[in-house]
């Protein structure tokens, strides 16, 4: 059965229906039988619509009075007894409707319902979240900023009840069930032709992966994108095909290390993976020496053969080395305490990394090591993003937060895919590359972080260009990056890349020439990107920024003064 | 032996029994139609259809719905009686008459084609 509400209140009322109907049924009978008060001396009865009359406002509780006449005392006796029976039918019969109605297996059958008109209503392209904790909502509400919709699923139930009571721009849907089902993923809307893709953030690796290869195999076509705690399952994503596993730690040592052997190329990437309109976060230069590693978890390990492939020395303190197989010279201890820092050699070392997965002793450590050498540099793991306020306190130089690098590593794969091809190819330049193009860009977007929009060359996202091109116009790269009211000018705002079929230009030439099925990515003021679009859609925009001339509008003045006239 | 198979079949002959009662008579004569039978034919098809809630079949669907069509007539019925004694002036004319006594008939046909339906299920039941 589809609908299964209607259906259950029915077979719920049927027993109180039926006593009311019997109550009803007596008293009517009854009232209609007694002999009323004596009229020139006949008893007078009351008519059936008269006693089903009375007996509405008598059931109800209501209570008008004895009409049309007073009542007799036979009538007076039968209307006590039916008072009692029927008002106690009719209580039971709302008392009834009301407990089905707080029923907890009716109210699951109603979510369920609502959840899934949801789904069905959707009419933007969205992605089925799996799992809501700290990285989930993140995820979410960074989706929800960029006008990206979503769909909710989460094994606990304070968890969906947190969502609905978020503030969000529109309505994200959320289902209390186990997202490893495929029959939960499904309802969730795996199969709609408007779903985008599937972003798996739960805590478990292995219900990540349940949940990639359910995707994988029941849509082949949707993006894919998982997280991974360990290497194991890392490697076992990707095996089939997951378009992007994700491990921040990963991530966040890769970044360190990027930040020692490149600091210009590490702040470009920050200055583009950074939310659009946040002040530029700054440089930052962490020095070459020797580090100190608290902790020796998934995130020091990380950390610590980042760092030696940069060829640091490194020394580690953990208070479980056998657990966590630390290598031989390892401190013994938390490294909270003043006494194994000292044993670790702080005054001599240059950096530290409180990396262990409890944020009172980072935050600890931190400061033990503050008290001991001023001059290092502080990095700390952020656990949960309640404790934002008190890491900011701290003012350290880097903070590892895993919830904010995977979602800001999920955004920047679902709203500008070029970006990722972008900064898979920087990687390969050097840092004097980095820093000719952060000088290039510095003029051009102030002092906040840019905003970056695609640009694909098709038929839907540049109607204008698309057609000059194929009436064989050369349009340039150049004529794109025009300020439309005034061709003078030119728009605040750098092409990063040029996407081919078969080839990649990494900050192409303004002479370029554009192909249709180009994609490009820009990077710069959001309002350059509202002046291109009407370069890109409008065909006089586009004519004026090309060659200064204004075409004709209508057929009559081509035809009575020719096709062109000057820019007026 | 099913008891409530039993009670369910018996509220259903009822209101066809009580309703066909009603109906049998001289067409416009007010004589030959007792009010109580139309106040107890209208109560016992009322329970008849409660005891029809919550049917899953498609044949359950179909009785569910001439028990209601068959609701319908009787309390049309009902109304047209309580608008000739107690709101026209007219009183109990053979015309009002006449009109209550059709409408039950339709009912009588509804409650019928309930009780066919009734026995088809019972005899597709395997024993």
């Amino acid at each position: 059965m589809d609908n299964k509400v209607p259906f259950l209140i029915l077979r719920r009322m049927r027993v109180p229906l039926l006593a009311l109907i019997g109550a009803y049924a007596a008293s009517v009978l009854g009232l209609t039988l007694m002999p009323g008060i004596e009229i020139d001396g006949e008893p007078t009865h009351i008519s059936i619509f008269h006693a089903f009359y009375i007996m509405t406002y008598t059931a109800t509780t209501t209570g008008f009075g004895e009409l049309p006449h007073a009542f007799s005392d036979a009538q007076r006796l039968w209307v006590t007894f039916s008072l009692y029976l029927s008002v106690v039918a009719w209580v039971y019969a709302i008392g009834a409707l009301i407990a089905l109605f707080q029923d907890r297996a009716f109210k699951q059958v109603i979510e369920e319902n609502r959840f899934a008109s949801a789904v069905r209503r959707q009419s933007e392209p969205f992605y089925i979240v799996c799992g809501y904790g700290d990285t989930g909502g993140l995820v979410v509400r960074s989706m929800a900023g960029c006008g990206l919709s979503a769909v909710v699923i989460d094994v606990a139930q304070d968890r969906i009840n947190e969502l609905t009571l978020e503030n969000l721009p529109y309505h994200v849907p959320g289902l209390c069930a186990n997202a490893s089902h495929p029959a939960n993923l499904k309802r969730a809307g795996l199969e709609h032709p408007q779903c985008a893709g599937v972003v798996a953030l739960t805590d478990s690796d292995h219900v990540n992966l349940k949940i990639a290869i359910t995707a994988k195999l029941i849509a082949p076509e949707l993006r894919v994108i998982c997280r991974a705690q360990t290497h194991d399952a890392q490697a076992n994503m990707a095996s089939f095909g997951t378009d992007a596993v994700i491990n921040p730690f990963d991530i966040f040592a890769d970044r360190l290390a990027m930040a020692l052997h490149s600091p210009d190329m590490h702040r470009l990437h920050e200055w583009l993976t950074a939310t659009s309109g946040m002040p530029l976060p700054e440089r930052i230069d962490p020095p070459r020496g020797t580090w100190l590693l608290c902790g020796y978890g998934r995130f020091g390990k990380a950390v610590n053969r980042f760092l030696e492939y940069e060829g640091l020395s490194t020394v580690i303190i953990e208070s479980e080395p056998e657990k966590t197989r630390a290598p031989k010279e390892t401190v013994v201890g938390r490294g909270t305490e003043a006494v194994t820092l000292r044993a670790a050699h702080i005054e001599s070392a240059v950096g530290i990394v409180a990396g262990t997965d409890d944020d009172a002793n980072n935050l600890s450590i931190i400061m033990t090591a503050r008290s001991l050498n001023l001059n290092l540099f502080m990095v700390a793991r952020q656990n949960s993003r309640d404790n934002d306020d008190i890491f900011e306190a701290a003012r350290l130089d880097l903070v590892m937060q895993r919830s904010r690098i995977i979602s800001r590593r999920i955004l920047a794969l679902i709203s500008t895919p070029l970006l990722t091809d972008f900064l898979r190819l920087a990687r390969h330049q050097n840092n004097e590359w980095a820093r000719a193009l952060i000088e290039r860009l510095r003029p051009v977007i102030g002092t906040r972080v840019p905003a970056l929009w695609a640009v694909p060359v098709t038929e839907q996202g540049a109607p204008a260009v698309f057609s000059a091109l194929r009436e064989a116009r050369d349009i340039q790269l150049d004529h794109l990056c025009r300020d439309p009211y005034a061709r003078d000018r030119t728009l605040p705002c750098v092409p990063l890349l040029l996407m081919r079929e078969d080839d990649e230009l990494l900050l192409p030439e303004p002479a370029t020439a554009l192909q249709p099925g180009d994609r490009l990515l820009l990077c710069g003021r959001s309002r350059a990107e509202l002046r291109m679009l009407w370069t890109l859609r409008n065909a006089n925009a586009l004519a004026y920024v090309e060659s200064g001339e204004q075409p004709r509008d209508s057929y009559v003045s081509r035809l009575l003064f020719g096709r062109r006239a000057r820019a007026g | 032996m099913n008891v409530e198979k039993v009670v369910f079949s018996f509220f259903i002959v009822l209101a066809l029994t009580l309703n066909f009662g009603f109906f049998l008579g001289e067409f416009d004569n007010p004589d030959h139609h007792d009010v109580y039978e139309l106040f107890a034919a209208i109560v016992v098809n009322l329970i008849a259809t409660v005891l029809k809630f919550g049917e899953r079949t498609q044949i359950g669907a179909v009785l569910l719905a001439t028990s209601l069509v068959a609701d319908l007539q009787l309390i049309a019925a009902a109304l047209v009686w309580t608008v000739a004694v107690h709101i026209a002036a007219t009183g109990l004319t053979p015309p009002a008459m006449a009109s209550i006594v059709s409408l039950s008939g339709g009912a009588v046909l509804a409650n019928l084609v309930s009780v066919v339906l009734l026995v088809v299920d019972i005899s597709t039941l395997r024993r």
